[in-house]
């Protein structure tokens, strides 16, 4: 099997050698991170890296962002890059800096993110000795990173910033490391701007196959029973993909569903959007999914939060799939159709062929079709009785869904159960608003990533959506957000509970609820205080709104305890091991629901 | 459309990657991170002037597990070329093995003369041992080294497979040009 390669002409490689400048190698780093276009660096210093701090403090062009953990710099990185469809990039120190960057390097790979992370190394001849604050950082990070370099020669160092940013964004995003020896730094380094240069054992390709692509749209046009389910790769591919995948839903008049990670390439409010599917999809979503002829999956990988049982999976469909990563396709389910390629251009592609041929949908199929979606999501699967009293935790993500209708609003969370609420009571009209860890399924993502987004959108309202557990493993960006000013709110969905964890105590393991309890709370309304933040808390459902209000005119960062009623489970639940048409959609379902032995051993 | 009624085969597949460091616990890495088999792999640089190595890997699996090897394996950066030479056509396989045998009287000659049917080459020898060259596809040396054994004591090194696919097709041409001039060897690949 060939490797794929571009269908667009290579880049001239005609740049006549222009004489390279000589400077030192932090010089270097700088001087490509400038001609790449970094306007921000999310970093913590260190002895290993000193130089390239040194060169930092000598400029302007680029900023630094002063993290308090490095796992916050690549979460912060992510958010940035997340919301803004470029590259992340990350300065951390060698040892210690490189290990505690791991966990947010490997949500970036999960989530495919473009991130940079440039890491400080002992100097070349101590490599190996133990040396102080040394580690195997690209041993550690090269299953967790999309690519890593260890620079030994200066004479390469500038082809390897620039062949970074290139691996990073290229194809299906991730992360990659460039492990900076410290004498590297010093030697002198000749400096050429090879910004467009690719290394020639990788062009993703972009184009999809053209035969390929008439059998899908064929294949789309006479389905009596289609679905569109959308994924990240719609977000990665830019807001062209989202634009793009709009158009071809309303043509063909089809339903669209979409994954966690999609979320907002295409309109939430709109008709033809089923919600999410997956584990905590909607009913529809997923019945669609599971009844479906024709599946169009793009820029999704059948994850299994997606798929439930691989067993009783949409088992009389025909699958076409497009993605940029071909081991993406058939990897967990068999498709019909595999298209390679980038979503943006294979949906203008599609569109093409579509036009061309005059394809009409079968519309009395289609109104069948309708007809029936309509009668699941007539279930309403989502409806909850809102409290007077109590506030219920999807009332609050509703409420504040509600008030910030129409502002410049970006969306980040946690994990746990506040995060698949955010998915169900959010809705999302347009791609890179909304910012989770879903691959990965990072506690402390939301915070540190809000900050981010917040680097790159001053004046946007940037709310993380949090779990009382899951802010409390990256809260010391507090301090941060008040050194640089950014007015981040932390809506803390408090339920005193691991929430997720103690939902699947209570469903599979008797309701023994074995270490789940947040016991022992810092007072959030103080600890906002203690950071120079300002503090609020709700704990009636009438003082929601209020809350809400207060916040969002707050200009400083905030810290929103909202005091949920504590025993709430997240529904509706595909349990694990069970299949898309088995969704427990309420309590009461739940108690007849056994999970299978099978199930138990799963995630 | 589930992976786990599909038969199991085994493959050969060629990889062409660049000669940096950290390549082949890149590829490694993927099979033992994955859960992929690895029967055998074998390595050495084939194009000194491009810094290209050549990887041959033995691996067995359904066919939906074959095929994200191959994409998995090509979408490693430093990867310039994957080749799956068993689905690809006719091949040849080889590998090479030292077996080292001690032995006296009758056995001795005995492996001596079997080695002989073998086309092994006795490379070393000392009044109760010989070193033997052996090459050929794994089913020989199997056998060679399964009679060697009832033999004697028997020590064994072997290469693992290298492959190339039949015919007059070159799949992945050297690109270097015949002149160019060889540089000094820069150290191993990994
Ligand atoms: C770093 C990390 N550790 C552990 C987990 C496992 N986990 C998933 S959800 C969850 C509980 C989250 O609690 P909280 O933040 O209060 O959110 P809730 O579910 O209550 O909304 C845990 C421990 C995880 N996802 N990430
Ligand atoms: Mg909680």
């Amino acid at each position: 099997m060939a490797k794929p390669r571009t269908t667009s002409p290579r880049t001239p490689s005609s740049t006549k050698a222009a004489k390279p400048e000589i400077m030192s190698g932090a010089a270097v780093i700088l001087r490509a991170l400038k001609d790449q276009g970094v306007e921000v660096v999310f970093g913590y210093p260190g002895g290993a890296v000193l130089p390239i701090y040194d060169e930092i403090f000598k400029q302007n062009a680029i900023r630094h962002i002063l993290v308090r953990h490095e796992q916050a710099a690549v979460h912060a990185a992510e958010g940035y890059a997340r919301s803004t469809g470029k590259v992340g990039c990350v300065l951390v120190t060698s040892g210690p800096g490189a290990t505690n960057a791991v966990t947010g390097l490997t949500d970036a790979l999960m989530d495919s993110i473009p991130i940079v992370c440039l890491t400080g190394q002992v100097a070349t001849h101590l490599i190996g000795n133990d040396a102080f604050q040394e580690a195997d950082t690209t041993g550690i990070t090269r299953p967790c990173t999309k690519h890593n370099y260890l620079v030994k020669d200066p004479e390469k160092l500038a082809e390897v910033m620039h062949e970074a940013f290139y691996v990073a964004r290229s194809g299906r995003p991730g992360p990659v490391v460039i492990d900076l020896p410290k004498d590297i730094q010093f030697a002198d380094c000749p400096y050429t701007n090879a910004k467009d240069k690719e290394p020639k054992s990788y062009r993703p390709q972009v184009a999809g196959d053209d035969s390929a692509i008439e059998k899908a749209v064929e294949l789309i046009a006479k389905a009596k029973r289609p679905i569109f389910y959308g994924g990240g790769g719609l977000i990665n591919a830019g807001p062209k993909a989202s634009k793009l995948f709009g158009e071809f839903v309303r043509k063909t008049g089809y339903p669209a569903t979409l994954t966690l990670m999609g979320l907002g390439a295409y309109p939430a409010s709109d008709r033809q959007f089923l919600g999410m599917l997956g584990m905590h999809g909607t009913y529809e979503a997923n019945l669609a999914m599971h009844d479906c002829d024709v599946m169009v999956c793009i820029g999704a990988r059948f994850d299994d939060r997606v798929t439930g049982a691989l067993s009783g999976f949409s088992p009389n469909s025909k699958k076409i799939h497009v993605d940029i990563d071909p081991s993406s396709i058939n990897k967990n389910v068999a498709v019909d159709v595999p298209i390679v390629g980038d979503a943006a251009t294979v949906l203008e592609q599609m569109l093409a062929v579509w036009k061309a041929k005059s394809y009409k949908p079968d519309e009395k199929a289609l109104a069948a079709w309708w007809r029936q979606i309509d009668g699941w999501r007539s279930r309403k699967c989502l409806a909850f009785t809102p409290s007077v009293k109590e506030i219920k935790p999807q009332q609050a993500i509703q409420r504040l869904f509600e008030k910030t209708r129409g502002m410049d609003c970006y969306i980040t969370t946690e994990v746990g159960q506040h995060q698949m609420w955010a998915a169900q009571y959010f809705g999302f009209d347009e791609p890179n608003r909304w910012m989770t860890s879903g691959g990965l399924g990072t506690m402390g993502y939301g915070f540190p990533s809000a900050m981010g987004v917040q680097i790159a959108h001053p004046d946007a309202l940037v709310i993380d959506i949090s779990g009382e557990a899951s802010f409390l493993m990256n809260m010391q960006e507090m301090s941060t957000m008040r050194q640089y000013g950014l007015p981040v709110k932390a809506f803390i969905i408090n339920n005193q509970w691991m929430g997720m964890v103690r939902q699947w105590q209570e469903l599979i393991h008797g309701k023994r609820y074995s270490e789940s309890y947040s016991e022992a709370l810092p007072d959030f309304v103080k600890l906002a205080e203690a950071f120079g933040g300002v503090g609020l808390r709700a704990t009636r459902a009438d003082e929601l709104d209020d809350l809400i209000d207060e916040m969002i005119a707050t200009p400083h960062p905030v810290l929103a305890d909202i005091c949920v009623t504590k025993e709430e489970n997240c529904f509706p639940m595909i349990p694990s091991g069970r299949a898309h048409n088995e969704m427990i959609l309420s309590p009461s379902d739940q108690e007849q629901q056994t999970v299978t032995d099978k199930g138990m051993a799963l995630v | 459309m589930t992976t786990t009624d599909q038969p199991i085969a085994r493959h050969t597949i060629a990889v062409l990657v660049a000669n940096e460091p950290g390549v082949l616990a890149r590829v490694i890495g993927l099979f033992s991170g994955r859960g992929y088999n690895i029967e055998s792999l074998t390595v050495s640089e084939v194009d000194e002037v491009n810094a290209r190595s050549r990887i041959t890997i033995v691996t067995s699996g359904t066919p939906m597990v074959i095929e994200q090897i191959k994409a998995q394996l090509a979408r490693l950066v430093p990867v310039y070329d994957v080749h799956d030479l068993t689905m690809e056509g006719p091949h040849v396989g080889r590998e090479m093995a030292l077996v080292k045998i001690r032995n006296t009287g009758d056995k001795r000659i005995e492996s001596l003369r079997i080695a002989d049917t073998f086309r092994a080459r006795a490379i070393d020898s000392t009044l109760e041992s010989f070193v033997f060259e052996l090459t050929g596809d794994t089913g020989k040396i199997d056998a060679f080294i399964d009679l060697m054994v009832s033999l004697g004591e028997v020590e064994v090194s072997r290469t693992g497979v290298v492959a190339i696919a039949r015919g007059e097709h070159v799949h992945m041409p050297l690109v270097r040009k015949a002149k160019a001039k060889r540089r000094a060897k820069k150290g191993a690949d990994e």
